[in-house]
């Protein structure tokens, strides 16, 4: 099986550019939404998805994911419907990789092993669970490895020296740095801390290293990819998105990430 | 039994700290600060002199007489309603605000359902000079004005959450998400037996004071140990500060969780009605629907209008050392006025549910069956809620 992330990277690398990675809940604003918001993205120049989980005590995110989440779960979206929009998104050949980011008990009730390969199966890349920090991970981890699958870690800028060494033991595809301490959310300037932080984490592994919460602008990116290899747009990239009507949706969010990627021109859709 | 949790803050499948990284960190110096303080003298001299000269602790063991002969047995009450700021919370808020002091964090944050625990740590801030932060629904801020009004007396802030239910569960979000922002300089006083290690041994360990006072006290006065233990239970604290001196004895154990509207509606047994699942950073029961979303609970009781439960009880029930019974609104508003009447002392709703349980065994107890109820807050908070429940306008 092919690892689409590590493609990803080694080619990101080679053109001396961050990987740009929105966020969006799933089956949100509406709940066949997802398809054509990722498709936009792709076309303007995003290089992977995070696909929102949704969950009702979103306690790592800021106000803005969690209204989405709201507004996502009393539309009646489930996981099977966010692993539904995943398989349409593969149906439609689209092969960026598409990793799912959420909470634990959406996981837990969907029972783990059923999740991960129902996850494998619909086209999903890897995990990104916020509440689960490897600590908590003795279960869900070993099954994400043995699909063939990627369990992504989050580290932030509190992370201790032994945090980060346990993290990096048990990361791959990418570890998720938090550039700030705080829930998900735009600023308008990111941290001065972020580079000290980035060496500490870089000091302790070879995993790519992924930049999110706060990123927001192109300026935002291109620091990033002074320090990192990739750059999460996550509240900017749902305020995009709810910034049109759903007709005027596919521009808009294209031209909003083409504007932060500083691509889009001549990018193949659909290519990865 | 009673060495759990283990390292890693588990209680057999239960616990455990189910949180973002960036609160990791800080989960460890509180433990490893709790343990310096647990083996310093000075610390428990401190709280023990706070205790008894600012809570009035011990409080008292009152044997319930008249309710003793409507149920046929000897019926004992734990009287934390007697403890300064009316409840048990106290007794938690005081030692980890102790805790706070010595970690140099100058800034406290606090959830609240029906405001007792925001009280009580507004009310520590005041004595330790402290800055307080206490988060509250919306809707339990209008059910509960009085209790916010007390807060701000007290010199804390209280910030509304409009999230949600916009009740006790997204004021404990919300109180998360500044924790995980304000980090560095801020001390979160948790107020039950839940949310990630440590604090479910923490609270406990702070609320077994209740425990062993009324072991001690029950055998002063009858020369033995209660037939039967019983408390309500939400979160879990007062139950786990009553249960656990009694842990490795032959005492029957009976926490009490609010029923609601019955069972089959709205209510907040959690642990009578709901699964294993993970909400606050533990893994314990929870009210959830099919796919894992967190559902609303709902008691007359403020303080029992939780979704979730200690990770602690999970293991108790699991293993059977406890047994966890339910008792509705209606039930809990009737033993509300039989207490008031039989005893002359005004229960909180959340201790009714107890006493309901109590009145509940009537037929099935001895004559000299000792029953030792936690009597855990006074009902003064209540008095506008029980009026409305009853018909009478104030």
């Amino acid at each position: 099986m092919t690892d689409r992330l590590a493609e990803m990277f080694a080619r990101t690398r080679a053109e001396g550019r961050p990987a740009v990675i929105p966020f969006v809940p799933g089956g949100w604003p509406e709940p066949d939404a997802t398809l054509e918001i990722v498709r936009a993205a792709v076309e303007g120049g995003a290089d992977a998805m995070e696909i929102g989980v949704p969950f009702s005590d979103p306690i790592g995110d800021g106000v803005t994911n969690q209204i989405a989440y709201q507004q996502a779960l009393e539309q009646g979206v489930t996981p099977p419907a966010i692993l539904d929009a995943m398989r349409a998104i593969r149906a439609a050949g689209i092969r960026i990789p598409l990793l799912l980011m959420g909470y634990c008990n959406p996981l837990f009730a969907y029972g783990l092993d059923r999740f991960v390969h129902d996850a494998a199966e619909a086209g999903v890349d890897g995990f990104i669970v916020v509440d689960m920090p490897p600590d908590e991970a003795g279960e869900f981890e070993p099954l994400v490895r043995a699909a063939g699958l990627h369990m992504v870690y989050l580290l932030a800028p509190t992370s201790t020296a032994e945090r980060i060494a346990l993290v990096a033991e048990h990361a791959s595809g990418f570890i998720y740095c938090v550039s700030v301490t705080g829930v998900t959310g735009t600023r308008s300037q990111l941290s001065d801390e972020l580079p000290a932080f980035l060496a500490r984490v870089r000091q302790q592994t070879d995993v790519p290293l992924a930049v999110g919460f706060g990123i927001s602008t192109r300026e935002h990116v291109e620091s990033v990819g002074q320090i990192a290899d990739a750059a999460v747009i996550g509240s900017a990239f749902v305020q995009a998105v709810t910034s049109a009507p759903r007709a005027e949706r596919p521009r808009v969010v294209r031209a909003y990430v083409e504007g932060i990627t500083g691509r889009g021109n001549g990018h193949t859709p659909g290519n990865g | 039994m009673t060495n759990l949790p283990d390292a890693r803050g588990h209680f057999g499948e239960f616990g455990g700290k189910y949180v973002p990284e960036t609160l990791m960190p800080a989960l460890a110096e509180l433990e490893a600060e709790y343990e310096l303080a647990k083996q310093d003298p000075a610390f428990h001299a401190e709280l023990e002199t706070l205790l008894r000269e600012y809570v009035g602790r011990p409080s008292p063991l009152t044997l319930a007489s008249r309710l003793s002969a409507e149920v046929g047995a000897r019926v004992y009450l734990k009287r934390e309603d007697l403890n300064h700021t009316g409840a048990h919370k106290i007794n938690a808020v005081l030692a980890q605000a102790l805790l706070a002091r010595r970690m140099g964090k100058r800034r406290i944050i606090a959830e609240t359902g029906a405001g007792q625990h925001g009280v009580a740590t507004a009310t520590a801030c005041a004595l330790f000079g402290l800055d307080c932060v206490v988060y509250m629904g919306a809707e339990d801020i209008k059910r509960q004005a009085l209790n916010v009004f007390k807060m701000k007396v007290l010199g804390a802030e209280v910030r509304q959450v409009d999230s949600g239910s916009r009740t006790l569960k997204d004021a404990t979000n919300e109180a998360i998400r500044d924790w995980v922002t304000n980090v560095r300089d801020t001390y979160y006083i948790i107020g039950s037996v839940v949310g990630p290690h440590p604090y479910p041994l923490i609270v406990r360990d702070f609320q077994s004071v209740i425990g062993r006072e009324a072991r001690e006290q029950m055998f002063e006065k009858e020369g033995r140990l209660p037939t039967i233990a019983v408390a309500c239970v939400g979160g879990g604290s007062n139950a786990i500060g009553l249960f656990h001196a009694f842990i490795e004895d032959p005492v029957r154990l009976i926490g009490v969780e609010a029923a609601g509207e019955g069972l089959n509606a709205r209510h907040a047994a959690t642990l009578n009605a709901g699964r294993p699942g993970v909400l606050h950073g533990t893994k314990s029961y929870l009210l959830q629907d099919e796919w894992g979303q967190v559902l609303e609970a709902h008691s007359i009781s403020a303080g029992l209008d939780y979704p979730g439960v200690g990770p602690e009880h999970a293991w108790l029930k699991l293993t059977e050392r406890a047994e966890y019974r339910a008792v509705t609104d209606t039930e809990a508003l009737a033993a509300f006025q039989a207490l008031s009447r039989l005893e002359g002392i005004i229960p909180a709703l959340e201790s009714s549910h107890a006493i309901a349980q109590v009145l509940k065994l009537q037929g099935a107890l001895r004559a000299d069956d000792l029953v030792l109820v936690n009597l855990s807050g006074r009902g003064d908070k209540d008095m506008g809620t029980v009026a409305a429940a009853l018909g009478v306008t104030l």
